[in-house]
């Protein structure tokens, strides 16, 4: 597709920072409403979910997940795909791509005026049993059905490859046997692959280990990070893979989404907090940090929860950093 | 808690080639690889508990220095001769030199603001002191109540005093990625103040982002600037995770070679200046950082866990640290 094309053009400039070279631009994925929500233990009214979704729609994200349709036995905070699908106002200048796990999920995504889809693989057999009750190359045989049909309709696949830098079952994961699932998922038609985290275990050696052998078989401006903050690594983790070329970021706005493995622990790495060091760093991502933190209040108002970013904690008292402003907005 | 924290993937498994491979793929045109071993400068018992709410009892300041002392830390810095008209929190400053468990090898570094300080601290048995410059006049007026060339004149007499003494001095510069007076600070700056402190005498100078608002573009150009001026062995880093930034402007100064790193124990001492917001990194998670990457420190990850789950019941509050959340339910 050009639009294909089109989607990675931002991954061809890069530049020096000094010692390093680092993306000009980075596109910042936003799964707050969906990984995020989903791992809430609050049920979130459908209302609140069109409005987080409407209000992060206005800070210049490009690609804001919305919602799964997976069977809402399994995922009742999802249950109401296809009204939030359909009530949310969709910016133009936004992809709004949904999770499917399979045909049936599919089917649905469509019918509720989806135009984007994610499927979601695994690098550990044991974390595939486990979550989705078969093994890789079942779930791979699943996914070629929903990639297939959804390249006869021209609607873009994203994939996703879970426990990338270890498995809360299996301990490490071999970086070939993650770079041989990315390379399946990339081959049958994704565009991009999402490289995850999943408990958080990763550092930067693990991260730029992985990274080295996926590469090998996927070109970097398809890959993308999605870094847990559970052992606090997912800042260092994103610098390392910005320094190998990754040019697009998974967060979470607020943080959103605890780690399912670990209670109480934390789990997405807060939007907030990569934009901060983006910019910072002089990397456009052309999203309005403010707006963001204001979507971030909003949802934690609604969940009745403090925020996990660290930017909105230390932002909330503005009046002392309010030169701050001028050197990282 | 006491279960062992799983680091499932380092890069010990690689051969030394494709190690050198790898970490040179991180950060291509850095020519430098990554420390083998990094010292921790543990500033818990003093930095942290200085800006804890919460008064700590002196028998509870003395066991936590020696869990620290047990967990393997080659540096913590014990308690302030600063008066304790000022800080509170550290008056009780000589019992507590006095009663701490010192171990061979250990270093127990001491601030002192000036003279009658260091007097003070030498008299209570310390062999190694600190001394705080910054990099910002407004901040130094605001903090100590006179200019940066007057505090350094202070200094020199510290200095001076300590060589006498054969007492080793380490320099502190604050707000050396931006002030929360004046904004933005030139590398530059610091690098004079920086410069000022080691031709004093200071063996060591640790750069402080007093208010976290650093970013690793920020760090490089700083360490830049200022290894220019002094040897970048002799530099460490002191990161304030406020905007969670603390981790990641880690690991920017590993690459450009700094092998000393200050933090402290679960996180301890809130940032002063925005109410809520933390503060100091935490160990834990510098350390489970490290020992990710290969690099040695000599801590053992477990132990330290122990005194920052001892140094939280104690306060009353909940770890700052992301590892001691992650792990103790696992």
């Amino acid at each position: 597709f050009l639009a294909t094309v089109l989607l990675h053009l931002h991954c061809l400039l890069f530049r020096r920072a000094l010692t390093h070279e680092y993306p000009e631009f980075v596109k910042i994925v936003e799964v707050g409403p969906r990984d995020g929500l989903q791992n809430e233990k609050e049920m979130v009214p459908t209302g609140v979910k069109i409005q987080l979704i409407d209000m992060l729609s206005e800070t210049g994200l490009s690609v804001i997940e919305a919602t799964s349709f997976v069977s809402s036995k399994w995922v009742p905070q999802m249950a109401d795909h296809t009204e939030v699908l359909q009530a949310i106002h969709r910016s133009s200048h936004v992809r709004y791509p949904v999770l499917t796990p399979n045909m049936h999920g599919f089917q649905d995504a469509v019918a509720a005026g989806a135009t984007e889809v994610a499927v979601f693989g695994s690098a550990s057999e044991t974390f595939s049993r486990k979550n989705i009750n078969c093994s890789i190359d079942e779930s791979i045989l699943r996914f070629e059905e929903v990639i297939c049909t959804a390249k006869q309709r021209q609607i873009p696949v994203r994939g996703y490859v879970s426990c990338a830098l270890g498995c809360p079952y299996e301990g490490p994961i071999e970086s070939t046997k993650v770079a041989e699932v990315v390379k399946r998922l990339y081959e049958l038609g994704c565009y991009e692959v999402s490289l995850g985290d999943t408990i958080g275990v990763g550092t930067p050696g693990s991260m730029a280990k992985m990274l080295h052998s996926v590469k090998k078989e996927v070109p970097s401006s398809a890959l993308a990070v999605h870094c847990h903050d559970t052992y606090g690594q997912a800042l260092a983790n994103i610098l390392t893979a910005l320094q190998m070329g990754i040019c697009t970021v998974d967060s979470s706005v607020a943080g959103l989404g605890g780690c399912p493995y670990a209670q109480g622990a934390s789990g997405n790495v807060s939007t907030e907090d990569v934009l901060y060091m983006l910019h910072g760093m002089g990397i456009k991502t052309g999203v309005d940090l403010s707006k963001v933190i204001e979507a971030g209040d909003f949802i934690c108002k609604a969940l009745n929860r403090k925020t996990n970013s660290k930017v909105a904690q230390a932002r909330g008292d503005y009046s002392v950093h309010c030169h701050m402003k001028k050197i990282n907005t | 808690m006491g279960q062992k924290v799983r680091n499932p993937e380092s890069i010990r498994d690689l051969t030394s080639e494709e190690l050198q491979g790898v970490l040179s793929g991180v950060g291509a045109s850095a020519g430098k690889a990554l420390p083998q071993r990094v010292k921790i400068v543990e500033v818990g018992p003093r930095d942290g508990l200085q800006n804890e709410k919460t008064l700590v009892p002196t028998e509870v300041k003395i066991h936590l220095i020696d869990m620290l002392s047990e967990a393997g830390l080659p540096v913590i810095e014990a308690t302030s001769f600063v008066s304790p008209e000022w800080v509170p929190q550290m008056a009780d400053q000589v019992e507590v030199m006095k009663g701490i468990n010192r171990r061979p090898g250990v270093s127990y570094p001491v601030l002192t603001p000036n003279l009658k300080g260091f007097q003070a601290a030498v008299k209570a048995g310390a062999a190694e002191v600190a001394i705080f410059g910054a990099a910002s006049e407004l901040f130094s007026k605001k903090n100590i109540n006179c200019s940066v060339d007057e505090s350094l004149q202070r200094f020199e007499e510290v200095t001076k005093a300590a060589k006498e003494a054969g007492v080793r001095v380490r320099g502190y510069v604050s707000c050396v990625l931006g002030c929360p007076y004046e904004g933005q600070v030139s590398p530059d700056k610091v690098a004079q103040v920086a410069k000022r402190l080691y031709s004093m005498g200071c063996y060591e100078i640790s750069l402080g982002d007093t208010i976290g608002v650093g970013t690793p573009g920020g760090m490089a150009e700083l360490l830049e600037a200022v290894s220019r001026e002094v040897p970048v062995d002799a530099l460490a880093v002191h990161c304030h995770d406020t905007y969670g930034q603390a981790l990641a402007n880690i690991l920017i100064a590993l690459q450009m070679g700094i092998s000393v790193v200050d933090s402290s124990v679960a996180g301890l001492g809130g940032c002063p200046y925005a109410q809520g917001a933390s503060g100091n990194v935490a160990t834990e998670d510098v350390v489970y950082m490290l020992h990710g990457l290969g690099i040695q420190t000599g801590v053992d990850l477990p132990k330290l866990m122990d005194a920052g789950a001892f140094i939280c019941r104690s306060l009353n509050r909940k770890t700052s640290s992301k590892v001691a959340q992650a792990t103790c339910k696992l």
